[in-house]
């Protein structure tokens, strides 16, 4: 054995790090009813009370004793629930009231109760499982005849088998397991004092039960049981602490599981094996051909008894194979399982003979590895698990059966053909040839009419006397004998093959399914295509409906992201069920463990991460939604789709980062732009001013006069940049007041040419406007201010002395305003680029003077009335085209003022 | 221009002070300054100026109250300096009396015109001028007479008004609303969209080139301003 090292295990840890957050469970544990654990519990409960713990009884029974009733003094209940079930009114704990009420502690009696229907989760354990989750710290009371893994044994010492059971791993999450203990003979007294509450037994059951013996069997298995865990929390402290101590030696066991009912009985009792050894136990199933024949009830019983293994804390494998035997060593093996577990075979020798025994073959073949034998008993059927499955149903198809029949006949076609060139025992050949094909192409039981069908055929049309089903040569008897026996054989070695060979090919198909389906979510960078084609596939590969959830961004509530049929709304008790889901990860919905009573079955999507989301299933048949094989294969789908949703979000999370990161290099780049453009005529105003101030009577008059206009020149053009860093900076924070206005366009050009005088100095302006435009809805200000940009821009890029063109006509709904210059246009891929804040045509050394901001005013402002404003360059030369489009408001009556006086 | 005034300069700023001192003193006038609202009045008390020139923005109150103040007692023109983007207090300061304004930041050309069309309106407010040329345009008061180019233009009545009122307070600003107020009466002073179509149809009758104007200009969100004659106004640099 490897030498350990002195470290705390990670497992024990991590479960250290779970039970923060959670609340504390103590369970009182008696070994049967009337030990006096309610009112044991109740006594803690008061003195817990009396310490200032916010203490609630959610339930307690007290079953009219009254001392016990006595205790109750002074706490607070919380009012049970009401259920309506089949006309009886039935209480239960009020499970949600709890959550609300949100007390330090709870004190619930009865773990093992099942609640009515109707009821969140169909047990009682299973509410104190989310009390637990929620934080709260848990008071309860459990017999040991409950525990799971007891049943049998508690069964078999009284002879009472309690149909309510709780899972082991329960007890083993237990904080605190305090033993409720009393001698018998003091139990016994109670009973017949009435004190011992014992619900409906026949009174011969009930005093079977109460004997001496059974009740010392009882406690010892409730002491051990509680030593046990007593000892596994010491083991978890050491190993918390890396304490070294004598671990148990790597122990692995196996336990094999088949259809057979005592397998339950065989699990409880490997766990029971496993924990004696402290030995971490797998449970293994081999798939052979004979599971092809299992019926459904079989079948489920096979999954049933995987999933009770892995409740009482079993991995589970299944394996297909030949041979039963040689698949479980070979696992075994490969595995380092020191320990073997089987059932004892009740089959009969004859059986045995014919198929082997398979303990008998897996005690010669172990080798190494001990085989445990374990008798099976008659057990009860193991509980409904966690998702019910549904039956496979097979309809009945006729179409097998004509085939043989037609197979047959050609075979005795050919037969009649052939009948004078071969002898009479070759003649079945052909006829075995019909079984052969019939075997092959549709099964069995096709294939054994067929058999029969060439018996009869053969006997009838080709055995002496002919045409009658008697035989008179004793030879031909033994013949067709030996026929008939061979067509049975064929007809099964040869459907057991095809049969092997079609679920070969089941699962190569379903295996080849998963690969494609991995293949191509692996390769969808979106997320709503990615969804998209999750649902598609799952829908179609399992023929079910599929709804995705996925939580919102900042984890808050589940929304329906995608679904195959697309599906928008879930009902209000669907969503609660997908809600439950995402909360605590854990399956939801029809057929599940809790709030079963809904459409649709949620399970959640779970990666190494944690979970990213819900997926939703339905059918429209009613009952149990997937077959065991289809339960696997959606898991392993949708571990798939969990894994390529979380690939997706994190592939955005990186490229949102990126355009922050751009975001943040741009505006670097802004500053020292807007800097540089603000700077540069300061930097001439200061400078010819002190200039003038420094060499004032050096300066001739015309180079003064040319100074000061340079002056004036620059304070100007500063003018403009702030003022266009001013109604940049509106724009961006939507403080654009609009005044919108009944304007007139040729108005609004005047004043903006006007103001545009000295910058339009060196060009020349034609303005053409259509007479007659209508009045146009604009706020008459940022409207000139646009035409302005506009006209400084023009007049920026168009070389000096060169025509400057404005047009305004009507073109349909909209007025059509086009500036176009003579200068050098615009590079065709930044047509679109020019109105972007700071953008510039030209190079960064030969830049024209202009923060960049005038076009991207334009577009705001523009847009921000309703109009649209592009750019294009010219056809018959070189320039640009600007155009504003106006849309025309409907036709509005100007109505002349009242004169008051003429 | 022969008169020397006496200019009144209201500002907090002393550079703004300062430049326009000594650009009215080299133009001829005389420049009396006070720096907030209290001192503007005192000073109108005082001096009894000419003109005044008035920051809208002081310290202590702010400019429309002191407008108000001072057309309690006098009549006397007030130029407004106000903000570039900001047409409501135009309109407002004008309404409230303010006879002009001119928007920061201003070069002296400009102001110097204003201040001759408001000073022009005020020493003539006893007689209309017979007639007003400007360029090819004429127009006769007296004898409602337009002629642009030696062509005679007909006007409608209404059209004849709105240009009367103009010439009369050529080179000054007048709003929307008192132009509608003068032309149609008190009750019909938002209609400016039929305001707009009038001035409209002025132009085109009027202008060489309507859509670039020289007479009747434009005054984005305030009014309209009918130019002085070229010879009445400050030469361009």
């Amino acid at each position: 054995m490897a030498e350990r090292e002195a470290r705390p295990s990670p497992e024990a840890l991590l479960d250290a790090a779970k039970q923060e957050g959670r609340g504390r469970l103590k369970i009182f544990l008696g070994a049967a009813p009337g030990v006096g654990k309610t009112y044991e519990m109740l006594l803690s409960a008061q003195a817990k009370r009396r310490e200032g713990i916010d203490i609630v009884v959610g339930i307690v029974e007290t079953h009219g004793r009254q001392e016990t009733e006595a205790l109750l003094d002074g706490l607070v209940v919380i009012p049970r629930r009401e259920v309506d079930y089949k006309g009886h009114r039935l209480t239960e704990m009020d499970l949600d009231g709890i959550l609300k009420r949100r007390p330090q502690l709870v004190l619930v009696d009865e773990l093992a109760h099942s609640n009515a229907p109707g009821s969140r989760h169909p047990k009682r354990y299973l509410d104190v499982e989310e009390l637990i989750a929620a934080g709260i710290d848990v008071y309860t009371t459990l017999n040991i005849q409950h525990v799971e893994s007891l049943n049998d044994v508690v069964a078999r010492i009284t002879r009472i088998r309690v149909r309510e059971t709780v899972p082991d791993s329960i007890l083993d999450q237990a904080d605190d397991i305090e033993i409720v203990d009393i001698a018998p003979d003091d139990l016994i007294q109670r009973l017949q004092e009435g004190k011992v509450y014992v619900p409906h037994q026949a009174e011969r059951a009930v005093r079977h039960y109460f004997q001496p013996g059974n009740l010392t069997a009882l406690r010892e298995l409730a002491l051990r049981r509680a030593a046990q865990r007593v000892d596994d929390q010491l083991l978890s402290h050491m190993r918390a602490h890396a304490i070294a101590g004598p671990w148990a030696a790597g122990d692995r066991l196996l336990v094999c599981v088949s259809e057979h009912p005592a397998t339950a009985g065989l699990v409880r009792s490997a766990r029971r094996v496993a924990d004696r050894l402290h030995a971490p136990w797998t449970a293994i199933y081999i798939e052979t051909a004979r599971t092809q024949r299992l019926d459904d009830m079989e079948r489920d019983r096979v999954a049933a008894h995987l999933r009770l293994a892995e409740r009482l804390g079993a991995s589970t494998i299944t394996i297909p194979g030949r041979n039963i035997a040689d698949e479980v060593i070979a696992y075994a093996e490969a595995n380092n399982i020191t320990q073997i577990v089987v059932g004892k075979s009740d089959r009969s020798r004859w059986f045995e003979m014919l198929h082997g025994s398979v303990v008998h073959e897996l005690v010669c073949k172990a080798g190494s590895i001990s085989v445990h034998v374990i008798s099976g008993e008659e057990s009860e059927p193991v509980p409904p698990k966690s998702v019910a499955t549904r039956e496979r149903h097979e309809p009945f198809h006729p179409l097998p059966y004509i085939g043989s029949i037609a197979a047959v006949g050609l075979a005795l076609g050919i037969a009649a053909l052939i009948e004078r060139f071969i002898g009479l025992q070759s003649i079945s050949l052909v006829f075995l040839m019909a079984v052969l094909a019939s075997a092959i192409v549709w099964g069995l039981w096709p294939s054994l009419l067929a058999g029969l069908l060439s018996v009869l055929a053969y006997n009838f049309f080709f055995i002496p006397p002919l045409y009658t089903f008697t035989i008179a040569d004793p030879e031909n008897v033994l013949s067709l004998f030996f026929f008939a026996l061979v067509a049975v054989v064929v007809s099964n070695l040869t459907a057991a093959s095809r049969s092997q060979v079609i679920s070969a090919r089941a699962r190569a198909k379903t295996t080849a399914e998963l690969y494609a389906f991995s293949r191509k979510v692996a390769g969808i960078g979106a997320l709503d295509d990615l969804l998209w084609a999750t649902a598609y596939q799952i829908s179609s590969m399992l023929k079910l409906h599929t709804v995705l959830l996925l939580p919102d961004k900042e984890g808050g509530s589940l929304t329906i992201a995608s679904g195959y049929p697309p599906e928008d709304v879930l009902d209000s008790g669907d969503m609660a069920a997908a809600r439950w889901c995402w909360d605590h990860n854990h399956a939801a919905g029809r057929g599940a463990d809790t709030l079963p009573g809904g459409k649709w079955l949620f399970l959640p999507l779970r990666t190494g991460s944690g979970p990213v989301g819900v997926i939703g299933i339905d059918r429209d048949e009613p009952g149990p939604l997937l077959t065991p094989d289809e339960r696997r294969l959606l898991d392993a789908l949708i571990d798939q789709a969990a894994v390529a949703i979380e690939r997706v979000s994190l592939a955005r999370g990186l490229a949102e980062t990126r355009v922050l990161a751009e975001t943040e290099r741009l505006r670097a780049a802004l500053l020292t732009s807007i800097s540089h453009d603000l700077r540069t005529p300061l930097a001439s105003i200061i400078g010819t001013v002190s200039s003038l101030r420094s060499y004032a009577d050096k300066y001739e008059p015309r180079e003064r006069d040319e100074l000061l206009a340079t002056l004036q020149d620059e304070a100007e053009r500063l003018n403009r940049f702030v003022g266009n860093l001013l109604d940049m900076t509106r724009l961006e924070a939507g403080a654009i007041e609009l005044k919108p206005d009944l304007a007139d366009i040729a108005e609004i050009v005047g004043a903006a040419l006007q103001r545009a005088g000295n910058v339009l100095a060196h060009h020349r302006i034609e303005v053409e406007i259509a007479p007659d435009l209508p009045m146009l809805r604009l706020d008459a200000i940022l409207f000139e201010q646009v035409l302005f940009n506009l006209l400084d821009n023009a007049a920026k890029y168009a070389p000096p002395g060169s025509r400057i063109d404005l047009r305004a006509r009507r073109d349909g709904d909209v007025v059509a305003l086009e500036m176009t210059d003579e200068g050098p246009g615009i590079p065709p891929g930044d047509l679109e680029r020019i109105f972007d804040k700071f953008y510039r045509v030209q190079a960064e050394d030969r830049r024209r003077a202009g923060t960049g901001l005038g076009l991207a005013i334009c577009r705001g402002f523009i847009e921000a009335q309703g109009g649209q404003i592009e750019a294009h360059n010219r056809r018959d030369r070189s320039g640009a085209v600007l155009t504003v489009r106006i849309p025309v408001p409907e036709a509005v009556e100007i109505r002349e003022p009242v004169a008051a006086h003429g | 221009m022969a008169n020397a005034y006496t200019v009144l300069v209201v500002d907090d700023e002393p550079p703004i002070r300062r430049f326009l001192r000594a650009s009215l003193t080299a133009a001829g006038h005389r420049a009396v300054t006070a720096d907030d609202a209290a001192g503007a009045l005192a000073m109108m008390a005082a001096e009894k100026p000419d003109v005044v020139i008035l920051d809208l923005g002081l310290p202590d109150r702010s400019g429309f109250e002191v407008i108000a103040e001072i057309r309690k007692h006098s009549p006397v023109p007030i130029i407004v300096l106000s903000a570039r983007s900001d047409e409501r207090s135009k309109v407002e300061a004008l309404d409230l009396g303010a006879d002009d304004y001119i928007g920061k930041p201003f070069g002296m050309a400009e102001l110097m015109a204003r201040l001759r069309a408001a000073l022009r309106h005020a020493f003539q407010a006893q007689g209309e001028l017979p007639m007003f040329v400007s360029g090819e345009l004429s127009v006769d008061l007296v004898r409602r007479h337009v002629t642009r180019d030696g062509r005679e233009v007909k006007l409608s009545p209404k059209e004849f008004e709105l240009l009367r009122h103009l010439v009369t307070h050529a080179g000054k600003v007048l709003t929307h609303r008192q132009l509608l107020r003068e032309v149609w009466g008190p009750a019909q002073a938002e209609e400016v969209q039929y305001l707009r179509v009038f001035i409209r149809g002025l132009r085109q009758k009027l202008e060489p080139d309507p859509t670039r104007p020289t007479h009747i200009l434009t005054e984005l969100g305030v009014g309209y301003r009918l130019q002085l004659p070229p010879e009445q106004r400050a030469p361009m640099t």
